[in-house]
């Protein structure tokens, strides 16, 4: 079993269309840099010098990591991890 | 797919409009779901910056939102906003903040009278103005 990770839409064409990824057990900045080596480009979409962008959400199976141990929020095997870019704006 | 016109049933349209109005004088937000670029369910979301010049969806009103949209099968179609006292053009923090590139981003001028509806496809800085189809 590994990780499930679900890609947003605005990442897909970085997944090759895939809506769903799987990476290896480890933490959310881990997981990430592993998605890295598989889909050039897309560890720069959602991290910044090794911090989740500020918007950018990442979930580890219903939580949001900025309330459990942000970057380095342990994943396991059977975890599912959506990444889930903000929706926000204005008019000024 | 990228959808050249956008189709909302009429009653969703007003459901809009008054979520917005009822945000006034903040700006109001939320999410069209559908298939196809026609629109078949609305989500009105609570803007936490409560805020008349920007607006921001609750993080995990929107994880729950798009677990929906996924369970009944729908895409996220469009996302709306209100501008209480601007145009309906998006600003330029509208662009930079424009992630979801398959979606209409609407926006709901409440400057005049009567609202103001548009909607806009806003693809790497290029804003591109589609037509909204009410039935």
């Amino acid at each position: 079993m590994a990780v499930k990770v679900r890609i947003p839409t605005p990442l897909q064409r970085l997944t090759q269309g895939k809506e769903e990824v799987e990476s290896k057990a480890g933490t959310v900045i881990e997981l990430i840099n592993d998605l890295e080596t598989r889909y050039p480009g897309i560890a720069e979409r959602i991290s910044e010098g090794g911090k989740v962008r500020r918007f950018v959400n990442v979930y580890v199976n219903e939580e949001d990591i900025r309330f459990l141990q942000a970057e380095q929020t342990p994943v396991k095997d059977g975890d599912e991890v959506s990444i889930v870019p903000a929706i926000a704006g204005g008019s000024n | 797919m990228i959808a050249e016109s956008l189709i909302i049933p009429q009653h969703i349209f007003n459901e809009m409009l008054a979520h917005c109005k009822a945000g006034y004088p903040n700006e109001a937000c939320g999410i069209l779901a559908g298939r196809n670029g026609e629109v078949s369910k609305i989500y009105r979301m609570a803007n936490i910056e409560n805020s008349p010049v920007t607006y921001m969806l609750d993080s995990r009103e929107q994880f729950k939102v798009m677990k929906d949209m996924r369970e009944n099968n729908l895409s996220m179609v469009a996302i709306f906003h209100s501008h209480p006292s601007s145009a309906a053009y998006p600003s330029a923090k509208d662009v930079s903040l424009a992630f979801y590139e398959e979606c209409v981003y609407i926006i709901v001028s409440l400057m005049e009278k009567e609202p103001v509806v548009k909607g806009f496809l806003i693809r790497e800085g290029n804003i591109e103005e589609i037509k909204i189809i009410l039935k």
